[in-house]
């Protein structure tokens, strides 16, 4: 194996060994735009040799605030050419994460999207006095934002391209200085209790989790991957970044994020990366339609994919498959499959991964029934993103995958998934005290999730460690299993459930919207609002019968025996969920407390209280009356 | 220098009803005008009046320095005014994208054979025209809705595509009958970033009657009161406020500043 280079060095070499490749697209005007290697390299280079001329010195930061697009990664990796470290930040925080982050990490530079960012900071430039420059790259609605020390992007280039021809060789000298060992990106964790923390990963880091991922999966030079997840998220980062760079084939950024589904089909990516809930809501998209289709559409659609999963459940047990299914699995690729997959703008994808969270397994059932070769893959951003995933025979719902080559996994105390790797990030930038409680003496990472390995050799995760508890009778509860097991129910968007010493499971549970209102609608049933929906009786009526089906497939202790619904979805500007869409458990049972003693106490109703949180950091609060609802059959039971 | 459209006088009845009385206007190259009144102040009639839909019974409008005060609202679409209308008016069953390349109109010069024929000249043009369109698809943020028909949008998008299709004439003079009328908060936040946007980035100049004041006074250079069809005031947002006379016409009373009107 070569010696471990620096990302900036693949640019260096993509720049010279694919130059006329494509290297990134953007989708402007309707038309994918597309930039060549080389192409990708001067404008990094422009970009690099500008931010040196306004004072980026190496170790500096620069972050990136916006959608995805080729200018924000390029400047990410202009920073690092001149040693610099890349903070992306997401783009829909509120002001107070974005000022908590960005001062946080001193952030020197930042590079916005447009003035709906630009404003944003603007607003926290008082809290931010490591700041020094503002540069951005859409202009529209900045003519009379004056300021010197804001520029925008075309500027910045138009400026480094002078300072290089007054500095020859400048850019490439600063190239050279960089070490594998440097820091490259500071990721901030969206954590599910108090502060992000920022995991600082160096461009070994970065590198070593890339080659391990191009040594697992057939990754081509001719490959097509879309970026749509948020740039600050390390799987982004690892996936659109670094793997383009190592790699050199194309990635494409979508026109807008409400223009992703269309652009997914039209390009058509050979490999997809998504969190479950972006595979739960192409189930309910896809559910939704056939429900909404006529007869026989619904009827051969419904009847192909009984068999279509009958068949996968029978291929992952082992058992052979009849001629006759086979036959049928023929047609319905011609007929059902191929189409769906294709709607989907799954119809090249040689693989997909979920990842972030475990996936419901009959939504993964799903994907693998109709053809997508969907499979799990495992890390968090304090290892890069990368610890284990399936290889393509191995593929199941349950399991979180082997950990890849050159990675290292044992269970530790209390059933705790400890990892090494060349992955595992040098610390948190500045909490040395953090960053002691998650990296032991001797190197091992603590991942904070409960998992065992199974004898296949595949990990298993359970739940976050600290959230796994026991019922008052000892049961062991992991309230995320359960919360998985309702969320498979394409009319639930997402439930919290509770349990851990109290006498019996119940929970809060948030419904779609967009299924329900469209059940509703079908049913002639008029509704005004989220909260006036909820709490519909035929509403509530539809989703007891739902849990009832999840209720099913658990053993009685764990059944669910009380829930409401409530009357706002979970929000992450109301931190009620990380921006990753986790569950910020203890936060949710701190601001819901009254419901949950409501739960145990038996009451039929209970007053709900919620405070919402807009975007621009404003509060308002929203007061109703809630039904708690019994499961009945499970409640006699019990 | 001379104001870009002149009002000088003008005076509209219907039937026994004086719907504008008298009216003088100015406004100048660049300017964002709003106009206000109760409702039945004669608003839309001076817009009416201004795009050529009605003409005047007395008075003069000067465009330019050239006289439309009887030229027909085609002509004068084509020399630059734009406009939209309270209740939207596009073509419901055509897409996005068509109803704004049906904007382009006053721009294309193929004629039926030449677009008959489609290759060549009227291909060039028709992607000039694309280009123009998407400029404007990616100005108001609605890329995801270019194959979507327009009848199939909520209001607040119509509203948003009607603005598009206006925007597409190139206007020098832009015309907005409340364009906010019937949003929500944030459609009408995103609309007032719109119209902000056209007049400072593009220079257009702007006409817009809206009811919310909140709006008009934040985003407007200069505002006109019409009251019983004439006009009881003009100057800046803060010197309007101030008026006694506008603050009688709206509350009727002379404590207070003018209010979001009950839309009636």
């Amino acid at each position: 194996m070569a010696e471990t280079l620096t990302l900036p060095r693949y640019l260096l070499r993509n720049a010279q060994q694919h130059a006329d490749r494509p290297a990134i697209r953007e989708k402007d005007r309707g038309i994918w735009q597309t930039y060549t290697w080389r192409e990708y390299h001067d404008h990094v280079r422009a970009i690099a040799l500008g931010l040196a001329a306004l004072g980026f010195a190496r170790g500096d930061k620069l972050s990136v605030i916006g959608d995805n697009r080729p200018r924000l990664y390029w400047a990410q990796v202009a920073a690092m050419c001149l040693g610099g470290v890349s903070v992306p930040v997401y783009q829909d925080a509120i002001a107070k994460e974005l000022a908590y982050v960005l001062d946080h990490a001193e952030v020197a530079v930042i590079v916005a999207e447009d003035q709906e960012q630009v404003d944003k900071i603007l607003a926290l430039k008082d809290r931010l006095p490591a700041l020094r420059v503002l540069v951005f790259e859409d202009a529209r609605g900045m003519t009379h934002y004056k300021f010197p020390w804001l520029h925008p992007l075309a500027e910045l280039e138009e400026l480094g391209r002078r300072f290089g021809t007054e500095h020859p060789g400048y850019f490439e000298a600063e190239i050279d200085r960089g070490r594998p060992e440097d820091l490259a990106l500071i990721a901030y964790t969206s954590g599910t209790t108090g502060n992000p923390k920022g995991a600082m990963l160096t461009h070994a880091n970065m590198v070593g989790t890339g080659q391990t991922l191009i040594r697992s999966e057939d990754i081509r030079l001719d490959d097509n991957w879309l970026a749509y997840l948020p740039m600050a998220w390390v799987g982004d980062s690892l996936y659109t970044l670094v793997i383009n760079l190592m790699v050199g084939f194309a990635v494409n950024c979508p026109e807008s994020p409400e223009t992703v589904q269309r652009d997914l089909r039209e390009l058509g990516p050979t490999s997809v990366l998504a969190p479950p809930r972006i595979w739960e809501n192409m189930l309910t998209s896809v559910q939704v339609r056939a429900a909404d289709a006529a007869g026989l559409k619904r009827r051969v659609f419904e009847t192909f994919r009984a068999v279509a999963e009958r068949a996968e459940i029978a291929r992952a047990e082992g058992k052979p498959v009849s001629l006759g299914v086979r036959l049928m699995l023929r047609l319905g690729e011609f007929f059902v499959y191929g189409p769906v997959r294709d709607q989907l703008g799954l119809g090249r994808a040689r693989w997909a991964y979920t990842g972030g969270a475990p996936l419901g397994p009959d939504t993964f059932r799903f994907f693998r029934a109709f053809g997508v070769n969907l499979k799990q893959v495992y890390g968090s951003t304090e290892s890069t993103g990368l610890v284990s995933l399936q290889p393509d025979a191995e593929a199941n719902p349950t399991t979180a995958g082997r950990p890849c080559p050159g990675i290292d996994v044992k269970i530790g105390e209390r059933g705790e998934v400890l990892v090494k790797s060349a992955g595992i990030f040098k610390g948190y930038f500045k909490n040395d005290e953090a960053t002691r409680e998650v990296i032991d003496a001797e190197g091992w990472f603590h991942t904070g999730d409960a998992g065992f390995v199974d004898p296949r050799g595949h990990l298993v995760i359970i739940d976050r460690a600290k959230d796994v508890g026991a019922l008052r009778d000892g049961t062991a509860f992991a309230p995320q299993f359960i919360e998985n097991k309702l969320k498979f129910s394409p009319y639930i968007r997402e439930a919290v459930a509770f349990g851990h010493e109290r006498p019996f499971v119940t929970a809060m549970v948030a419904i779609d919207p967009n299924t329900v209102g469209s059940w509703a609608e079908r049913r002639g049933l008029a509704y005004t609002s989220y909260t006036d929906l909820s709490q519909k009786a035929e509403v509530r009526n539809l989703i007891r019968e739902e849990i009832r089906r999840g209720n099913e497939t658990l053993p009685d202790a764990q059944k669910l025996r009380r829930f409401l619904l409530l009357t706002k979805d979970l929000e992450a500007d109301d931190a009620e969920m990380t921006r990753t869409r986790k569950v910020r458990r203890r936060y949710v049972a701190e601001k819901y407390a009254p419901v949950i003693e409501a739960f145990y106490t038996g009451g039929a109703t209970v007053e709900l209280t919620t405070a919402i949180t807009y975007e621009d950091g404003r509060q308002g609060t929203l007061r109703s009356t809630v039904h708690i609802e019994d499961v009945e059959e499970v409640a006699a039971h019990v | 220098m001379s104001a870009l459209l002149q009002i000088q006088e003008v005076s509209k009845a219907f039937g026994g009803v004086q719907a504008v009385n008298r009216v003088s206007l100015d406004v100048h190259e660049g300017d964002l005008m709003s106009v206000i009144g109760p409702n039945g102040a004669g608003k839309t009639s001076l817009l009416n009046m201004i795009s050529g839909f009605y003409h005047p019974d007395s008075g003069r409008i000067l465009l330019d320095g050239a006289d439309v005060t009887q030229t027909a609202p085609s002509r004068i679409a084509e020399r630059g005014v734009a406009r939209t209308f309270q209740n939207i008016a596009l073509f419901r069953g055509m897409t996005v994208l068509d109803n704004l390349m049906l904007g382009r109109h006053v721009h294309m010069k193929t004629g039926v054979l030449g677009a008959f024929v489609y290759w060549g000249l009227a291909q060039r043009e028709e992607v000039k025209h694309r280009q123009r369109v998407e400029d404007i698809i990616d100005f108001l943020r609605i890329q995801d809705l270019r194959r979507r028909p327009t009848g199939s949008l909520a209001y607040g998008l119509q509203k948003r595509v009607e603005l598009g299709r206006a925007l597409a004439l190139d206007p020098k003079v832009l015309l907005l009958d409340e364009p906010m009328g019937g949003c929500n908060h944030e459609e009408k936040e995103d609309m007032a970033r719109f119209i902000l946007d056209v007049n400072e980035e593009w220079g257009t100049t702007v006409i817009l009657i809206e009811h919310d004041m909140g709006v008009v006074m934040d985003i407007s250079d200069r505002v006109a009161v019409l009251d019983m069809g004439a006009k009881i005031a003009e100057g800046t947002p803060d010197e309007v406020r101030a008026n006694p006379q506008v603050i009688k016409a709206y509350l009727g009373d002379p404590k207070g500043a003018p209010t979001e009107q009950p839309r009636g």
